[in-house]
This record gives structure tokens, C-alpha cells and sequence, in this order.
């Protein structure tokens, strides 16, 4: 099997489902000859042609209308924008147009658009790169929110997004791009949406984390270890719809359990899984759910950025909290 | 240093073919329309001023919900929607229902669509539109997307849309033209500018002295248009369309025109910022008084044939107000059902407790 980083099991997700269905396009700023700024579409212009593989004038509104007038036609649009946080440019788009196409034409008219985009922080951007606005979109009735941890994950569940008939946000993290390899099947195959992962098994208590957090989740979970705690780790994968399932299963059995989060506390989907958690799952719990999350301000200038992200530390530290309630 | 934009702006005279009397002034112009397709304009100019009469008294009576008032908007509507093929694809902005009733929609839906029905919007086949946007500029970027599939998928047709003056304003608007010109999309791109976004004059809107001007920015094709002159605005869409389909890139089309009505039936007073003597003015140029006299003038239209359109609008109207009341009531179970191919377990749960309420 190939080792592959996220970025490469991206653009491979990308070049399969290119392959596969003329009617998917990839389109956005820079993604032509250029690959995109972080070569997510490298050498996919060159195989598939200009026709299929496009770079567009730089407006994330009418990337957007675009997508959505391609759809009308029958076209699989995976337009790609270049930062997450250049979204609000684009929001009426997503949230007002594409979310509602299916609801407001009775089902007569569909959106099967993949918005790809990287975000997450630690990487010193600068501002508007960074921030965690999954929670904007997960808010919003008709899209699907995926966000994926890992090179495997992030091939399968691409594919999976480009071949919904709903509008999907796709959201790579860019401090997992390149971080690290692992193992990518050459073939395709697909990873569902909606289904959580669990990353890590564990009795005593459910860390529950998506994106890179899954990341600080499992380093904690193995620090945890050698004080003879044993944590679940679950990945969430798809933050809208939320895989409630597979987390209450976890909750019940570990009676205990923390959300992690890389978004401010008032920001991201952890409220909603806590929520979720104490209304099904009440008598199953030795202790409050507790959070991980960033504190409430502007995501940080990136000169502070180490110390606002959550990391392994603080995930351990609520742990323990739990634990000892 | 030289200074352009008066040389500019002094590029941009209103077309016109029929003047307020009903007189040919552009007979190198006038399009290639036999006298039943002048007949038959008219008759859905008379036809959509009665449905605008009635649907007013029907919102007052508290039969219809949301309508944005269309008379004195007819030449502008019908002329561009004339020039169309069936295949063509509309986006349409929130006044622009008669579009879709002359290229499919069946006036019941249309009344649904007024009523907040979701049925309104499920379009038959062949009518290859999205329904009314409310979102002033959405509708321009995605007439960029589906200009460009035309164009990928080799299809000698156009996607086409309208705004108004206000819409001028919107980033989207630019976007969408813009892109349409930077890939050469076969787009139409329709600004009706009626001279008040709500109650805000196009003078406030803008310092530019017309509005088709803004194409030169998007490097595409601009024209102002007698927009009370059916014929004008048929002959510049109909180019446009030519244009688009042979390649030639999009076309900024903005009609000069007047709503003789309200902004909408929501409680709009338009006494409040138009003049009386600016709607008189306006009243002079009604497209309808000015067809009229242009094909009575050719002995192709008499008050039967007027009062024939006329009855066959109020019994039209009638009939469809009767089927759109007579659909059964929109349930919530049918709005969870339509956000997804797939009901993801949140909305399956909420589907069984709403197919309980709904029950009862």
C-alpha cells in the first residue's frame, strides 16, 4: 500500500473521481497551472485538460454561483476555496443558495457540490487563514460538514463527498497536509459520511475531537495511560451530521467524557455533542461533560497561537478533572 | 492625460424602435416578427396586466402571500422572454414571475410559489428555470455557472437573468458578469431598472449616468433599451442571444422602465418617494397604450380581440386560484423530507415526531 501524505491523498481522491465521472470539474483560484497554493491539484489541469480542471477569476461569490449554475447543468462541481477563512465572502453561496437548492425546488433541483478548503491553526498564517468556522456551516440545515484526521480518511471520505448528491464542506486541515504519512490504498474506495471513527478504545473515559485534535486527543490518551487512565478516542470525521450513535455507545460504557475542540468555546460543534450527551445519556454519567476549546477571542495573531490552541495538556488536564469529580 | 468616461457614458443612447405614439423611429431595427407573434405579444402583455390586476386584489382578499406588483414592467418581461427557445434557462429575480408563466409555469404554481408552497417551485420538465431569487445579485453569479455549462456541454443555448437597478449595487452583480465575460459564457444578463430599489432613486444608487455602461468594466456587450418598448427590448435580446450562441460572449441589457405599482403588497407606499407627475410622466409611456396603437395602426389588434385576452386571463386566473387552493396543506414532514437525498438520523428522528403531530 502507498504512503501518502493528506495533501497527496487528496489530490488523489480528486484524479479518481476525475477519472471516473466527466461530469466532475475542479475550479477555483490558482488551481489550474499552478496546482493550487498548496498543490492540492497539482498535475490534475495536465491529465484531465482545461476544460474539466480551471482556474476562475478571484471572487469567492462567484466561485460559488458558479458551482451552483454548474450543478444546474448537470455538472459535479468541487470547487475549491483557498482559505476557509475567506468564507464569508462566499457565505450567501453555501448557506443561502446551495443549502437551500434541493429544499426550496421541492427536490426538483439538487446541489452534489464539494466545497473543498484548507483552515486550522498553527501554521503562522496570517489573519483569516487559520480560523475554525466549521461551526458556521454546521449550523446550517442542508450542507454536510467533513473534516478529516487522517491520509486514508481524507481519500475515502473526498470521494465520498464528490459522489453525494448534497452539498458537502470539506475541510483540510493544513497542519495535517504534510505532517505525516500514512497508509492510502491506490484503488478507490470510499469512507462514509456521518460515521464517526473510534480512533482509540478505551473503558474509563470518551475523549470525543475531530480534525487535528483527534491528534492531541491520542498523545493525551497515551499519557493518560501511564497513570493508568484508559480514554476512548473518537474521531467525529463528519461534524454535520453528527455520528450521536457511535459517541452515546462510547459515553455509556465509559460514563465519562470530554470534548475537544480547536474552535473558540462559543464557536465549533462541541456544545451540541454535550448537549446531545446529557439529554440521552444523563443516568449513564459519573461526571459533567467537559470541553476543550480556545478561549472566546479572534483567533490568535499567530505570535500567541501556541499558547490559544488546546492542546495535549489541556485535554489531559479535564481529564483528570472527570476523573476525580 | 486623457479623461474617458464622458466619451464613455455618451456611447451608451437608449435604443428604442417604437416611440409613445406607437411610431416606428428605428425601421433598421425592427425584428423579423410576423403578425401572429405580434399578436401574440400583446395578448400576454394584456393577459399579464390582468393577472398583476387580480393578483393584487387576490393578496388584498388574503388569498395569495408574497407578490411584487409587474405593471408597466411588461415590455421589459415579455419582450426579453419572447426572444428565448424553450431550452434557454431563466434566473429569474423576485418580480420576475410572468417570465415564468409564458416559458411553463402553470399559473397555479405560480399562485403556490405567492402562497409559500413548496409545489409552486417543483417546475415541470420543461421549464428549465430556478424559481424567483430574493437574494438581490444571487441569481448573477449562478447565471455564470449556468452559462458556462452551456457552453462546456456544447449547447447552443443561454442562460438568462434579471435584477433591478438596486441590484447594479451588489458585488454579485459584478462577480457574475465578470466571470461570464472572462469565460465567454452565453449569458444574458437582464437589469430592469424601474428607477427606485424600494424607495432609493438610481440617481442615489450610482454616479454612473446608465447602467448598461457597468459592462465596459466586464469588457461584454452593453445596451440601454426603451424598456416600455416591447419591440426594442425583443430585438436587443434576441441579438444578445445570437450573439452568446455563437460564441460572442455575454450581453448587459438594462430596460428603462417604471412599476406603476408598490415595491411589494407588504405595506410598500410608494407616495412616499415617488412624485405624482413622475408617475404621470411614466403613464405616458405605458408599453401596453404603445403596442396597442402600433398594431391598431396595422389593423392587427381591435377591442374584441382585447376583451377576448381579457376574459381568458379572468377565467385563467380563476381556475388556478381555485387548484391552488385545493392543494392539499405543505406539512413539515414534507419539508424534512426535501433537505436531503438521505435523512441523516438527526432529521429521521425529528420525521417521526412530526409524522406524529401531523396525525392527528
Amino acid at each position: 500500500m502507498a504512503q501518502m501524505t493528506m495533501i497527496q491523498a487528496i489530490t488523489d481522491a480528486m484524479r479518481t473521481e476525475l477519472k471516473n465521472d466527466e461530469n466532475v470539474l475542479v475550479f477555483g483560484e490558482d488551481v489550474g497551472q499552478n496546482g493550487g497554493v498548496f498543490r492540492a491539484t497539482e498535475g490534475l489541469q495536465d491529465e484531465f485538460g482545461e476544460d474539466r480542471v480551471f482556474d476562475t477569476p478571484l471572487a469567492e461569490s462567484g466561485i460559488g454561483g458558479l458551482a451552483i449554475g454548474l450543478a444546474l447543468q448537470g455538472f459535479r462541481p468541487v470547487p475549491e476555496i483557498q482559505f476557509f477563512g475567506f468564507v464569508y465572502e462566499v457565505m450567501d453561496s453555501i448557506s443561502g443558495q446551495m443549502a437551500r437548492l434541493r429544499y426550496r425546488s421541492g427536490g426538483h433541483h439538487t446541489a452534489p457540490i464539494t466545497v473543498r478548503a484548507p483552515f486550522g491553526g498553527g501554521v503562522h498564517t496570517p489573519e483569516m487563514h487559520a480560523d475554525s468556522l466549521e461551526g458556521l456551516m454546521a449550523q446550517q440545515p442542508g450542507l454536510k460538514v467533513v473534516i478529516p484526521s487522517t491520509p486514508y480518511e481524507a481519500k475515502g471520505l473526498l470521494i465520498s463527498a464528490i459522489r453525494d448528491n448534497d452539498p458537502v464542506i470539506f475541510l483540510e486541515h493544513m497542519k495535517l497536509y504534510r505532517s505525516f504519512r500514512g497508509e492510502v490504498p491506490e484503488e478507490e474506495y470510499t469512507v462514509e459520511i456521518g460515521k464517526a471513527d473510534v480512533k482509540r478504545e478505551g473503558k474509563d473515559v470518551t475523549l470525543i475531537a475531530y480534525g487535528a485534535m483527534v491528534h492531541a486527543s491520542l498523545k493525551a490518551a497515551e499519557e493518560l495511560e501511564k497513570d493508568g487512565v484508559d480514554a476512548e478516542v473518537i474521531d467525529l470525521r463528519t461534524v454535520s451530521p453528527i455520528d450521536y450513535e457511535t459517541v452515546l455507545e462510547s459515553v455509556k460504557k465509559t460514563g465519562r467524557a470530554v470534548v475537544i475542540q480547536e474552535a473558540q468555546r462559543q464557536a465549533g460543534v462541541a456544545a451540541n455533542v454535550m448537549a446531545e450527551i446529557q439529554e440521552k445519556a444523563i443516568l449513564h454519567l459519573e461526571a459533567p461533560v467537559l470541553r476543550v476549546a480556545a478561549p472566546d477571542t479572534v483567533y490568535a495573531f499567530s505570535d500567541a497561537e501556541e499558547v490559544w490552541l488546546p492542546n495535549h495538556s489541556d485535554i489531559v488536564e479535564k481529564v483528570n478533572a472527570v476523573m476525580n469529580f | 492625460m486623457k479623461h474617458v468616461l464622458e466619451n464613455v457614458e455618451s456611447q451608451f443612447e437608449m435604443f428604442q424602435i417604437l416611440n409613445e405614439d406607437g411610431k416606428i423611429v428605428n425601421k433598421d431595427d425592427m425584428p423579423d416578427l410576423s403578425d401572429e407573434d405580434l399578436k401574440e405579444i400583446m395578448r400576454r402583455m394584456v393577459y399579464t396586466r390582468i393577472l398583476d390586476q387580480r393578483s393584487i386584489a387576490l393578496n388584498r382578499q388574503g388569498r395569495l402571500g408574497f407578490y411584487a406588483p409587474t405593471a408597466g414592467q411588461e415590455a421589459s418581461q415579455l419582450g426579453s422572454q419572447f426572444a428565448l427557445e424553450q431550452e434557454d434557462f431563466i434566473l429569474p429575480g423576485y418580480r420576475d414571475v410572468p417570465q415564468l408563466i409564458w416559458q411553463g409555469l402553470p399559473l397555479y404554481q405560480a399562485f403556490l410559489f405567492s402562497k409559500g408552497h413548496f409545489h409552486g417551485n417543483q417546475f415541470p420538465e420543461k421549464l428549465h428555470a430556478l424559481s424567483p431569487q430574493i437574494i438581490i445579485g444571487a441569481q448573477y453569479v449562478q447565471t455564470a455557472g449556468v452559462a458556462l455549462g452551456f457552453k462546456k456541454r456544447g449547447k447552443k443555448n443561454v442562460a438568462i437573468t434579471y435584477t433591478g437597478d438596486g441590484g447594479t449595487s451588489q458585488g454579485d452583480f459584478y462577480e457574475g458578469i465578470n466571470f461570464a465575460g472572462a469565460y465567454k459564457a452565453p449569458a444574458i444578463f437582464i437589469v430592469q431598472n424601474n428607477r427606485f430599489a424600494i424607495s432609493v432613486p438610481v440617481e442615489k444608487q450610482t454616479n454612473s449616468k446608465t447602467l448598461a455602461q457597468k459592462s465596459v468594466a466586464a469588457g461584454i456587450e452593453g445596451i440601454q433599451v426603451d424598456g416600455m418598448d416591447v419591440l426594442a427590448v425583443y430585438a436587443a435580446t434576441k441579438d444578445a442571444r445570437d450573439r452568446a450562441i455563437n460564441g460572442d460572449g455575454p450581453t448587459l441589457i438594462e430596460t428603462l422602465t417604471y412599476r406603476f405599482g408598490p415595491h411589494t403588497m407588504s405595506g410598500d407606499d410608494p407616495t412616499r418617494y415617488r412624485t405624482e407627475e413622475l408617475d404621470n410622466e411614466w403613464a405616458k409611456k405605458d408599453p401596453l397604450v404603445r403596442f396597442r396603437k402600433f398594431l391598431e395602426g396595422k389593423k392587427l389588434w381591435s377591442e374584441e380581440d382585447e376583451n377576448k385576452v381579457i376574459d381568458e386571463a379572468k377565467d385563467d386566473i380563476k381556475k388556478a386560484i381555485k387548484q391552488a387552493e385545493e392543494q392539499p396543506k405543505q406539512k413539515v414532514t414534507d419539508l424534512i423530507g426535501n433537505m436531503y437525498e438521505e435523512l441523516p438520523s438527526n432529521l429521521q428522528e425529528q420525521m417521526e415526531i412530526y409524522k406524529e403531530k401531523e396525525s392527528k
